[in-house]
């Protein structure tokens, strides 16, 4: 076979390049929503552990949010979907099995962008904390005002990092039947029982979201980056 | 203006502060001096509370701000500080440093803050400075804006923790010049230094601490010219 009948044979006969359109489409949905959810748990359990570290308070919400970080940083993302899927979700049988997915997801990466976010406030000079008060702005108005934006500005990079993790992490949903990118190839595979151009193609396109969002946060940095300026 | 009553501090172990009492009336302009480790900063900064004494009470206004019930970020909007690292926001610009508090804390409107800003601003020669970062600022420069966004909260007493102790020696000059215009216009000031030229020329009481106590105060004249203490005298013989 020419490399053309290959590529006809995989992704244009039966209209087969709409198992890897349908299955990008999932995979960014879950990515998408799973980020929404890591970075607002991930953002409140390092405020948790910040100010109780900082403060001596909140220690029943830290203690919960120290256990959340070992159990998922210490067990394996896929794992962790298939318990919420065969167990947390499973009495609840008409929700949908994104959802299932954006939550194991979103609940994993969450312990990620909380460690990070917590060394972003720690890397803010303690200085920054107390001008803010001194000037009358409350522990929380200074925080949000003058400690998150610069630490946000510090964390970027590894936030980023974390971003594509994630996305790249998803290619396990198809162990609870989600056709995603990596399932979509794989359903090809085994129509045209022709391994390479479908993973080929999986790979390229995992690459150019990985390069669409690291451009995104490039821009993000150097827009953040402007008062670095000397 | 401030009563300190019996103000003590321990980090941990280590008493910090043990006892002071200290009146400060409204205008004076009180120099802390003492060794390093004697606790003038640390009584410096108990007196906006950014350290919780650990016993004592102090009075600001007729108001017992280290009562559980007193609104800090209240007391704290009318005493400015400024820091020895000047702990400029480095994200936002000159003008917004200045404008932060006032427009957040709903004392004044954006125009207004902006206003009051660009005023302060002119003052110190730095209007063109507004849109910077102060990043792109000397050392002076930026004591000189961590003054001035103190003053843009209208404050009723000014705290100074060691504000020269970071700057080259080329730009003391610029931010003394400041502080001695601000005691002129009848600001009430306490100043934890090691300018003892300052302390002499502005001062109107000079406070030595050592070990965490007030050892001897005076006028300046007197405190510099005829140092009762044993320990003063070592002191000033170092420093002078």
């Amino acid at each position: 076979m020419t490399f053309q009948e290959k590529f006809v044979l995989n992704f244009i006969e039966d209209n087969r390049w709409r198992y890897l359109v349908e299955g990008l489409q999932n995979t960014i949905i879950i990515t998408f929503f799973a980020l929404i959810v890591g970075v607002v748990l991930g953002f409140t359990i390092a405020l948790i552990r910040v100010t109780h570290d900082r403060t001596g308070k909140l220690k029943i919400l830290n203690g919960i949010a120290k256990l959340y970080l070992t159990v998922i940083r210490g067990t394996p993302v896929l794992i962790q979907l298939m318990i919420m899927y065969y167990v947390v979700f499973a009495p609840f049988a008409g929700i949908s099995k994104i959802v299932t997915a954006v939550m194991a997801f979103g609940i994993n990466s969450g312990a990620y962008v909380a460690e990070i976010f917590r060394s972003g406030i720690m890397s803010v000079d303690n200085g920054q904390m107390e001008a803010g008060r001194s000037l009358g702005l409350n522990y929380n108005k200074t925080m949000w005002l003058i400690v998150m934006p610069q630490a946000i500005k510090n964390i970027l990079p590894a936030l980023g990092n974390e971003f594509i993790t994630l996305l790249k992490e998803t290619s396990v949903a198809g162990y609870i039947a989600i056709q995603d990118l990596t399932k979509g190839g794989d359903i090809i595979r085994s129509r045209t029982y022709e391994p390479f151009l479908p993973l080929l193609a999986v790979a390229l396109i995992y690459l150019s979201v990985v390069l669409v969002l690291q451009a995104g946060v490039n821009k993000l940095e150097r827009r953040l980056g402007k008062s670095d300026r000397r | 203006m401030i009563d300190v009553k019996n103000l003590h501090k321990s980090f941990g172990d280590n008493e910090v502060l043990r006892g002071i009492d200290e009146h400060i009336a409204k205008g004076e302009k009180v120099v802390v001096i003492g060794p390093s480790g004697s606790g003038k900063s640390t009584f410096l900064r108990c007196l906006n509370l950014l350290e919780k004494p650990t016993q004592g009470e102090i009075w600001f206004e007729e108001q017992n701000i280290t009562d559980k019930k007193t609104n800090v970020d209240k007391v704290r909007q009318k005493m400015g500080m400024v820091f020895q690292h000047f702990n400029l926001f480095p994200h936002l610009t000159v003008q917004q440093n200045i404008t932060l508090a006032p427009i957040n804390l709903k004392l004044q409107t954006k125009q207004e803050a902006d206003a009051n800003a660009l005023r302060l601003l002119e003052r110190i020669g730095l209007a063109d400075k507004a849109n910077s970062y102060p990043n792109m600022l000397s050392g002076g420069q930026k004591q000189r804006i961590a003054i001035v966004r103190a003053l843009a909260m209208n404050p009723d007493v000014m705290l100074f923790d060691e504000p020269t102790s970071a700057l080259d020696p080329e730009m003391v000059g610029e931010v003394l010049q400041l502080m001695k215009e601000l005691a002129n216009e009848g600001m009430t000031m306490v100043v934890v230094t090691h300018e003892m030229g300052f302390a002499k020329e502005v001062g109107t009481r000079v406070l030595f601490m050592d070990e965490g106590v007030i050892m001897e105060q005076n006028t300046p004249l007197q405190l510099f010219e005829n140092p009762q203490s044993t320990r003063l005298k070592e002191f000033l013989s170092k420093v002078l």
